[in-house]
This record gives C-alpha cells, sequence and structure tokens, in this order.
C-alpha cells in the first residue's frame, strides 16, 4: 500500500512538473511582456524619463500635468469618445444587419457573399489606408459616385465635421469579422422559436423582437464590449491617413500617446497617459457588463 | 391564403436577393478602385468626367512600383518572420493549451485567468516599457522583438484558443496512452498534435495575418531598411510616391494580394478562427 501511495504521489508531482513545463513558454512571457512591463510602466509614468529608464522620481506630476496642463488631452479624450459613440453602433448594427439578410430563409449563395463582406478586414491596414485616403480624394471615387446623382462632392478627410464619420463608414468595410460571429450566432437561434411565432401568426418584425434580438443580446454584447476597447485604442486611422487633423479634429487618445511616446520621445509622460487610457477602458468595460444583465440572456440562467 | 404566402416569401427573396448584390457592389468597389487605379497613368486617374477603366491598361505601373523599391528584401522579411512567428506561435501556444487543459498542477486556474485578463489590458500599456526594454537590451533595431513573443505562447488568445480546442479532444486518448506508460510529452507530439490540426490552422492563420499586416511594430523597432516588412515599407511610400496615386495603389494591391491568396487557399479556416472568438468569447 505504502508503494501505491508513493507512486501516486510521484506521479502528481510529475504531472506537475510537466504542467508548468507545457505552460512555461506561456508563462514566462506572461511575465516577461506583460507583467514586467506593467509595474516597468507604472514607476516610468513616475519619472520624467524622455529616451530610456533612470529619470528622476516626480511622483504624479505626470497624472497632475496630464489633467490640468495638456491641452491635447481633452481634445482627444473628446475626439475619441465622439468617435467611439458613431462608429461602434454604425459598425455593429451595420454587421448585424447584413448577417440577418444573409440568414433570411431560402437565401442561396450565401457563402459568396460571406467571402465577398469578409475579405475587406484582411487587407493589409496601410494598404485600405492608402485606397481610402484615395477614395476619399476630392476628386475620387466618392464624390464622382455622389456627383453623378447630383450631390456636390465634400472634402471628407480635411473637413473638421467630416473627418470623423468618414473615418467611421471606412470601418463599414471592416466589418466582416463581426458579420461572421453574427452569422455564426444567428445559425444557434432555435428554429422552433421562429415556428411558435409563425403559429401564432406573428409578423417578421415580432420573429426579430421577440426571438432573434433576445437570442443574440450575448453575441451583440460581446461585439459591442470589444468594439468599444478597440475603438477606444484606435489611431492607426490618424497615423496613416489624417495625421491627427484638421485642426487636431481626429487626434485620436492613442495617436496623441503614440505621438508623445515614438515622435516626442517622452517616454514617462506617455506611460502616463497609457494608465489614464487603461483606467478609461476599464471603466467602460465596467460599465457595460454591470448593465449587461438588464439586457443580455443567458440560456440556462434564470428563468423568466 | 396559401398562394399570397408563397408570393410574399417571393416577393422577401427578391428583395433580399436586390440587397445582397448591392451590398456585394459596395464591398467589392473599393478593390475593383484599387486594381484599377493601379493600372491608370497620372493624367487618367485626374481626367474629367471620371475615366471607370483604364484606357490605355498602364501595366508599367506595377514593375516600375516593384523595381523602384527593393520588395524583393521587404517580400523575404516579411516571408522570414511570418515563418519564425507561425512556428513559434503553433507550438508554444498548443503546449500551453495541452497544460491548461490535461495536466493537473497548483495554481493552474490562477495562473490560466491572469493569462486571458491580458487581453483587457491596452496595448500601449506593454508597448512603451516593453520597448525601452529591448532597447537598453540592445535588440532595437533587430527582429528579435518582433519574434520573441509569438515564441512565448503568442498571446492570451492563441492560448486560449488552443485550450479550447483539447476541452473537445476525448481525454481517453491519451489516458490510455498513459497508462501504456507513454510520457507526455509523447502524447503531446505523437498522439494529439495531429488531431490539433484544425486549431493549429487557425492559429497559424491568424499568426500569418497578424504579421503580414503589423505596421506598429516594425515601426518602433527597426531603422534600417533592409530590415523592413513589406506594410512597413509601403508606409514609408508615401514620401517618395506623394500624390502618385497610381503608384501608390499598385504598391497597395502588390502588398494585398499575397494575403488575400492565402485567404482563399485557407478560406475555411479563417471563418472557423472568427467563428470560435465570437462563440467562445
Amino acid at each position: 500500500m505504502g508503494a501505491k501511495v508513493s507512486r501516486s504521489r510521484k506521479h502528481f508531482r510529475r504531472n506537475e512538473i510537466y504542467g508548468w513545463l507545457f505552460a512555461g513558454p506561456a508563462i514566462f512571457g506572461f511575465l516577461a511582456f506583460t507583467i514586467g512591463p506593467m509595474i516597468t510602466s507604472i514607476f516610468l509614468s513616475m519619472t520624467d524619463s524622455t529616451l530610456g529608464f533612470g529619470g528622476n522620481f516626480i511622483g504624479l506630476e505626470h497624472y497632475r500635468r496630464a489633467f490640468t496642463a495638456d491641452p491635447l488631452i481633452w481634445i482627444s479624450i473628446r475626439v475619441t469618445f465622439t468617435f467611439v459613440a458613431i462608429s461602434v453602433p454604425l459598425t455593429i448594427s451595420t454587421a448585424f444587419f447584413v448577417a440577418l439578410l444573409l440568414n433570411t430563409e431560402g437565401l442561396k449563395g450565401v457563402k459568396y457573399f460571406r467571402t465577398i463582406a469578409y475579405v475587406p478586414s484582411i487587407v493589409p491596414g496601410v494598404a485600405s489606408a492608402f485606397l481610402w485616403r484615395w477614395i476619399f480624394n476630392p476628386r475620387g471615387l466618392l464624390n464622382h459616385l455622389l456627383e453623378t446623382i447630383g450631390i456636390p462632392g465634400q472634402n471628407w478627410l480635411f473637413d473638421q465635421n467630416l473627418v470623423l464619420p468618414s473615418l467611421a463608414f471606412m470601418g463599414i468595410w471592416g466589418i466582416g469579422g463581426n458579420m461572421v460571429i453574427f452569422l455564426a450566432g444567428l445559425q444557434g437561434v432555435p428554429r422552433s422559436l421562429y415556428d411558435a411565432i409563425e403559429v401564432d401568426g406573428g409578423s417578421i418584425f415580432s420573429k426579430f423582437r421577440y426571438a432573434t434580438l433576445p437570442m443574440m443580446t450575448p453575441t451583440i454584447f460581446f461585439t459591442v464590449i470589444m468594439g468599444i476597447i478597440g475603438t477606444l485604442q484606435v489611431f492607426m486611422p490618424a497615423l496613416l491617413i489624417t495625421e491627427g487633423g484638421p485642426n487636431n479634429a481626429s487626434l485620436f487618445y492613442g495617436f496623441h500617446l503614440y505621438r508623445t511616446a515614438f515622435v516626442n520621445n517622452n517616454m514617462g509622460y506617455a506611460a502616463a497617459l497609457s494608465w489614464i487610457m487603461f483606467i478609461v477602458v476599464l471603466a467602460f468595460t465596467a460599465i457595460i457588463f454591470a448593465t449587461s444583465k438588464h439586457w443580455v440572456y443567458y440560456e440556462g440562467g434564470d428563468d423568466r | 391564403m396559401i398562394m399570397s404566402r408563397t408570393i410574399g416569401r417571393r416577393v422577401k427573396l427578391v428583395i433580399c436577393y436586390t440587397l445582397v448584390a448591392i451590398l456585394s457592389f459596395t464591398f467589392f468597389i473599393p478593390f475593383f478602385w484599387m486594381v484599377r487605379s493601379a493600372l491608370m497613368d497620372h493624367a487618367q486617374l485626374f481626367r474629367y468626367p471620371v475615366q471607370i477603366f483604364p484606357n490605355p491598361i498602364v501595366w508599367e505601373n506595377i514593375p516600375y512600383a516593384l523595381r523602384s523599391q527593393p520588395f524583393a528584401i521587404f517580400f523575404r522579411n516579411t516571408i522570414f518572420l511570418v515563418v519564425m512567428n507561425v512556428i513559434g506561435v503553433v507550438i508554444t501556444a498548443s503546449m500551453a493549451g495541452y497544460s491548461f487543459s490535461r495536466l493537473q498542477w497548483r495554481g493552474k486556474k490562477i495562473v490560466f485567468y491572469c493569462l486571458l485578463s491580458t487581453m483587457m489590458i491596452p496595448g500601449f500599456i506593454t508597448l512603451i516599457p516593453t520597448f525601452l526594454i529591448w532597447s537598453a537590451l540592445g535588440f532595437h533595431n533587430t527582429y528579435v522583438p518582433l519574434i520573441l513573443p509569438a515564441w512565448m505562447g503568442g498571446g492570451a488568445f492563441s492560448i486560449f484558443l488552443s485550450r479550447q480546442f483539447f476541452m473537445t479532444i476525448p481525454k481517453e486518448l491519451d489516458e490510455a496512452a498513459l497508462i501504456d506508460g507513454a510520457s507526455h510529452w509523447k502524447i503531446f507530439w505523437v498522439i494529439l498534435m495531429p488531431l490539433l490540426k484544425p486549431v493549429l490552422a487557425v492559429l497559424a492563420i491568424f499568426t500569418f495575418m497578424g504579421t503580414w499586416n503589423d505596421l506598429l511594430t516594425p515601426l518602433i523597432y527597426l531603422r534600417d531598411r533592409n530590415l523592413f516588412t513589406l506594410s512597413l515599407a509601403l508606409a514609408s511610400f508615401r514620401g517618395p510616391f506623394g500624390g502618385r496615386w497610381d503608384f501608390l495603389m499598385a504598391a497597395s494591391a502588390i502588398v494585398t494580394l499575397p494575403m488575400i491568396l492565402v485567404f482563399f487557399i485557407f478560406q475555411r479556416y479563417f471563418i472557423e478562427g472568427v467563428t470560435l472568438t465570437g462563440i467562445k468569447g
């Protein structure tokens, strides 16, 4: 019996060692590329270092500066929130609408359209940025199309009021990922629900309102959370298309941060800016999670 | 009654097909515009009224764009990074997946959830200190910062994906092998690896796409033009090709094309991968 116990203990120990061994690279990466840098970043944000470590400790000075002495930060926060408010509802509702359309009973060739709608989201960001700069050009495709139906062309990217809607519009081209997620979700809505509503003489709208929409709330929740987290950090369109202009109208917070760190080489301050971004992202996530129990339907949850 | 219903259904389908056609056209048009502009000369691009198709087709734009910049070097660099990263992620993420799904060890759950929670952390928080650390270690302007993370599990998402997939493979398989005296190492490589093919394909494709399309990491780490990737090189063309939309579109098309080819070859895995992210999320 003693032998048996020691063998199973040995086996257990072996398992323990192998567990750490197999997860080793991942755990090491987690420590080296996430935890380590995070701790470093906290300290960095409290030093006046510019390019490299070893600045002087200045406490919370950078945070004070961010809230009181950096006029750009407020502009960038306003720009970013505005963009989230335009872009997230626009892209998610479009993706949902397209998925609904493709999910129509009896529609053939869904596979082909799914491909057409998905391909834009794999186009390299730089290439699609250049393409859209060209499309939005005053002599570009969009203005040509509008002029043929009698609408005067606009200076999309160089008009303070149009630049954010234009960039959000460009985002519609990349809804492929969300569309595929919605399609998968729609396939999980049980047929019996639709049948029941049909028997009761319900219209296509009541099917949507009482079957599709509630069953899709977990998917909507997921895409909204990811959409908001992603859009709060957006900076590529500014980097590649607008450079934050015109007149800072597209100065995303992420772009302000990027420029502070890698153009102006003000690493300490940039680290502080990144922690402020972290708090904002966390707050948004927490708020949405808190509201979720009022509108997200989970199967197997409490009965209603 | 029945007749009106079938007619109603037919009308509905006609409306749906029309919408699908319009949407397909809308999604496709930018691609057409890229290729069409790539095959025009400067005068054709700005002709008024607008000229939709290139006439004559200016094929020379492509070789010009290719020759005016060392594309072969950028291409080779990108392929090198893609291959290194794909191998790294496929091996280390699936190893981690094995550990987190199959092996029993203390602290496993906590470690796993800590790993997962990193998905919520904005990239900038770690990007800045990581950049300074690599620079302090003398790895600025090398590929080390671009490759090493891929060999460390390739990020929370990859690890999560492979763990979820391991959960779907019946445990009896490796338990039987374990009783027969096979080592974990052998079980992992010989018995489970072949079964993992679908998720490995998804990981490989996402890593391929991530590396091919990444701009930020090469942008902050690479100074030497000979080390540039295609995306970074393309971003740098705005200067030399400034205002020349014909060349910019030709170069953009050249960088996009391989990605599209890969997509069409491995389409199934792309869709599967995206679906997995949504359902499991």
